[in-house]
């Protein structure tokens, strides 16, 4: 009746069990129940309940139970109070009863009992304290218990906050990472937020040959920051890989355990890459596995044998969540394309692209419409791809839309990631294309992974987004440009919005690589996979 | 002669002001705006009307739509020039019946009892001569040129009816009409101005630093951020290139969107547009509608080779309908879409709509 698996059980099973064990041997001696004994086993009794309700005690209780019980093997002398420091303090007054019996089967129990804890002790210490506090939580987080989950904000939306700011200042001159500062006029709806300029991107803060920071991050990072590689797909398959290089280049220091080093040798790297461009919600994700996976290496595991295993980890989420992924997804995706359809694209999706080619090759009739929008001009890029491949293509502004649209059948999107109540994150943009469809009925779908899907829950563009740099709204037109010194004139602000949310009731359908979904889906879909997890 | 150097310098005015409209007309938005063009018209139809030979009003009239025929034909687009023509026709349809002792209100409309009552055609009636018709045609052109000019501080001087302070007002490419009509508030209000740059042609950014050098506070956003900051915005001020005659707008690109997303959140969309630029046509098929534009504004050249597979598209004009707009603001005052209707039978006479 002692389980292994539950250690907060086992500790109040062990003692409760013990206690009556000893009671029941009292009892077979033939000793009477003294009124202590009855006081302790009534108390035991409401113990036993109140654990049993009461779920976010144990592992307080517990946290408390393993720093008294540290310095208890050092007095395996003095019973009493090893006796009442290693239990609970609700366990002190029947402890202290107990120490006064001077009852020879009780020592003997409780030099069993100490064992046993000094066994559980050596075990624990061998893994680190977040595998601890992970393990004594798993009985509390049964998925039929909801858990008031308190979220940390991230810094990345409290700038107008200056003591987030100087947290966010120390923590990484901790790390030795350059601190990015902001650029330019922020529009007063949006000082919430950080708004960079391309042109001082923190790899210029940066000695050369960098130390502290592997190169390869670095070059991650200055092409993050400068636009080289842009579009969620692309910046998770990069960080990936990077972190593949950054693994490979690894050696566990002295001393250390690779899976807890190996962790804290990744955090100011992720610091420096999201102060170059702040993290997508893909990335977040894979950044979470790639830790899980670290922290899961076993202790014994050769280093070699660990890196290996790692890179395998890797490249299996890169295969499985985005390679096959999209392979899956165009094929439901593909049996919404029927021939003789106009279908409209916005911007440069590149799991759209590939629906549309693979349509393509499988022989199918349809012409494309891809539209566009400064200041970035992403659409030319899939227009390129598009045409390379021989499909027939037209070419419009996001101001012409309204002009186009009659002409349309069908509406691709691609999604930056789909929030837990319903609303897409898009490039910017997404939103107006599929309000103007709802407008004149056209179908909007929806195309996504399921590794882009996140707990958060937005209702507009404002609260998180990402500022670019405001320079880019700047144009040369007939050898005038209006806002060339717009930094000079007081009142004028530039706003280049990067993201925004586009409603549930405009999208009519989601694919994804699980089937194809109703947008309203994608808390059930995280909640699978949690428990799957 | 003098007859004749009279009207070869009319013809040439005449060709010169063609040629003009012809050019102004591609791409870029206009050179100038719709006001300069209106008042530009009337002058030279006062012209016409002071030296060109007629002797009854039928003959002045023939002259007038020939001329406006040539001038609408030059840049279609264009339709103050239309519009400043049947005014013209109107007022002098106006005089006329008044030099005839005639009222007004009796020729205005066909219906049944005139039919049955007045008998004969209206049309032989302009065939009388007045002595006074010229001058008194004259002086009603010189009358609705005066009302040209103020039609901006007509509209501008509204503005503080509608502008309440600490507002966000968002508005696309550039009006002169709301320009003036936002400085004009400006001066006793502070608001925010957001303004929806209108690729291409970028004419936004023109507007902003305007609006800024008056010490407004102004925000210039691409336009396909216009959904996403529309929650934030409390009304949406737009000028126009010409109000159809169902209420709707013929405005410029990307103002449809811009409706939907104010109709989404329900935010009124409210419209600047002096007198002049009610037109009678009703919006018809897409290849009379639309203007387009060089592709290479959209697509550059640069682009070479995929250039010439792929079709790129440059529209300049959008249609909104007479829903999702809430109000007209013209120089008469604020009126509804669906009233519109009602004055342009006002402004110009049912025979002419067709020049």
């Amino acid at each position: 009746n002692i389980t292994d698996s539950d250690p907060d059980g086992r500790l109040t099973v062990t003692d409760k069990d013990v206690k009556l064990q000893e009671i029941a041997l009292a009892k077979n001696e033939g000793k009477e129940l003294t009124k202590e004994e009855k006081q302790r086993l009534r108390k035991e009794k409401k113990q036993h309940k109140k654990n049993k309700k009461d779920d976010k005690g144990p592992p307080e209780k517990e946290k408390e139970k393993e720093k008294a019980s540290v310095p208890a093997p050092s007095k395996p002398a003095t019973q009493s109070p090893a006796h009442k420091a290693a239990p609970a303090p609700v366990h002190a007054s029947e402890s202290a009863a107990a120490a006064e019996k001077p009852a020879k089967s009780k020592a003997e129990l409780r030099a069993e009992r100490r064992a046993r804890q000094d066994s559980e002790r050596t075990s624990k210490h061998g893994k680190k304290e977040g595998g601890q506090q992970s393990a004594s939580s798993k009985p509390k987080a049964t998925p039929n218990e909801l858990q008031p989950v308190v979220k940390r904000l991230p810094e990345h939306v409290q700038v107008d906050d200056p003591a987030a700011l100087k947290k966010l200042a120390k923590k990484l001159e901790r790390q030795q990472v350059p601190l990015r500062s902001d650029y330019g006029y922020k529009v007063s709806l949006f000082s919430h937020l950080h708004q960079y300029s391309r042109k001082s991107p923190p790899t210029l803060q940066i000695s050369i040959p960098a130390t502290v920071i592997h190169p390869s991050i670095v070059r991650l990072g200055l092409q993050y920051s400068q636009g080289i590689i842009a579009g969620s797909n692309a910046r998770s398959v990069a960080l990936l890989h990077t972190f593949k290089q950054v693994i490979q280049d690894y050696s566990t220091p002295p001393n250390e355990e690779l899976s807890r080093d190996l962790v804290n040798k990744l955090s100011p790297y992720i610091s420096f890459l999201s102060q170059c461009r702040p993290l997508s919600a893909s990335m977040g994700n894979a950044i979470k596995y790639i830790k899980k996976e670290i922290s899961n290496i076993p202790s014994q595991c050769k280093e070699e044998e660990a890196k290996g295993k790692l890179q395998a980890c890797i490249d299996s989420y890169i295969n499985e969540k985005i390679i096959l992924a999209s392979e899956a997804i165009s094929k439901y995706a593909i049996e919404k394309i029927s021939d003789g359809d106009v279908i409209l694209v916005y911007g440069c999706s590149s799991l759209v692209n590939h629906i549309l080619c693979k349509a393509f090759e499988k022989q199918r009739k349809f012409r494309v419409i891809v539209v566009d929008s400064r200041p970035r001009l992403e659409g030319r890029e899939a227009l390129r791809r598009l045409v390379k491949k021989g499909i027939r293509c037209t070419y419009v502004l996001i101001s012409a839309l309204s002009y186009i649209l009659p002409e349309v059948s069908k509406v691709f999107l691609g999604a930056h990631a789909l929030l837990a109540n319903g609303y897409v994150m898009s490039r910017v943009g997404t939103s107006q294309i599929a309000l103007v469809a709802k407008a004149y009925n056209v179908p909007v779908l929806v195309c996504c992974e399921t590794y882009k899907f996140c707990e958060r829950v937005q209702t507009d563009s404002f609260v998180s987004n990402e500022l670019d740099d405001p320079d880019d709204l700047i144009v040369t037109r007939n050898g005038k440009s209006h806002l060339e010194n717009w930094q000079t004139v007081k009142s004028l602000g530039l706003l280049n919005l990067v993201y925004d949310v586009t409603p549930p009731d405009f999208v009519d359908l989601v694919i994804t690589d699980l089937g194809m979904i109703p947008c309203t889906s994608v808390p059930v879909v995280l909640r699978v996979k949690n428990v799957d997890q | 002669m003098p007859g004749a150097d009279k009207e070869t310098e009319l013809s040439e005015r005449i060709e010169a002001f063609l040629s003009e409209l012809k050019r102004c007309g591609s791409g870029a938005g206009s050179l100038r705006g719709s006001a300069e063009t209106a008042r530009e018209t009337t002058s030279l139809l006062r012209r016409i009307t002071a030296q060109a030979r007629w002797s009854n009003a039928g003959d002045l009239m023939e002259i007038i739509r020939k001329e406006g025929r040539r001038m609408t034909a030059g840049q279609p687009s264009e339709t103050t020039v239309g519009n400043m023509v049947r005014r013209v026709l109107k007022i002098i349809r106006e005089e006329y019946a008044r030099s005839r002792g005639s009222t007004e209100e009796a020729d205005q409309q066909e219906s049944l009892h005139k039919l049955l009552t007045s008998g004969g055609s209206s049309e032989d009636n302009f065939r009388q001569h007045f002595t006074h018709l010229k001058a008194n045609v004259i002086e009603a052109i010189n009358e609705l040129l005066t009302e040209l000019e103020g039609t901006t501080d007509n509209i501008s001087m509204q503005a503080l009816e509608h502008i309440h302070s600490n507002e966000v007002i968002m508005t696309i490419g550039r009006s002169r009409t709301v320009e003036a009509f936002l400085k004009d508030a400006a001066r006793k209000r502070k608001f925010h101005v957001i303004v929806a740059e209108c690729a291409p042609f970028c004419q936004g950014h023109e507007m902003a630093t305007s609006l800024s050098k008056e010490d407004i506070e102004t925000t210039v956003i691409p336009d396909a951020a216009i959904f996403a900051v529309m929650s934030r915005v409390n009304k949406v001020i737009i000028g126009t290139q010409t109000v159809l005659a169902n209420g709707g707008l013929r405005a410029v690109n990307g103002t449809h969107t811009l409706a939907l997303a104010a109709k989404h959140h329900s935010t009124p969309l409210i419209v600047c547009a002096p007198m002049f630029k009610l037109s009678p046509q009703f919006p018809n098929e897409e290849d009379t509608f639309h203007k387009f534009v060089s592709p290479h504004e959209v697509l550059p050249f640069t682009e070479g080779e995929i250039l010439s597979k792929v079709n790129a598209h440059c529209p300049v004009f959008d249609y909104v309908p007479p829903e999702l707009i809430t109000l007209f603001i013209s120089n008469i005052g604020g009126n509804a879409p669906s009233y519109i209707y009602r004055l342009m039978s006002e402004l110009y006479h049912p025979e002419d709509h067709e020049l």
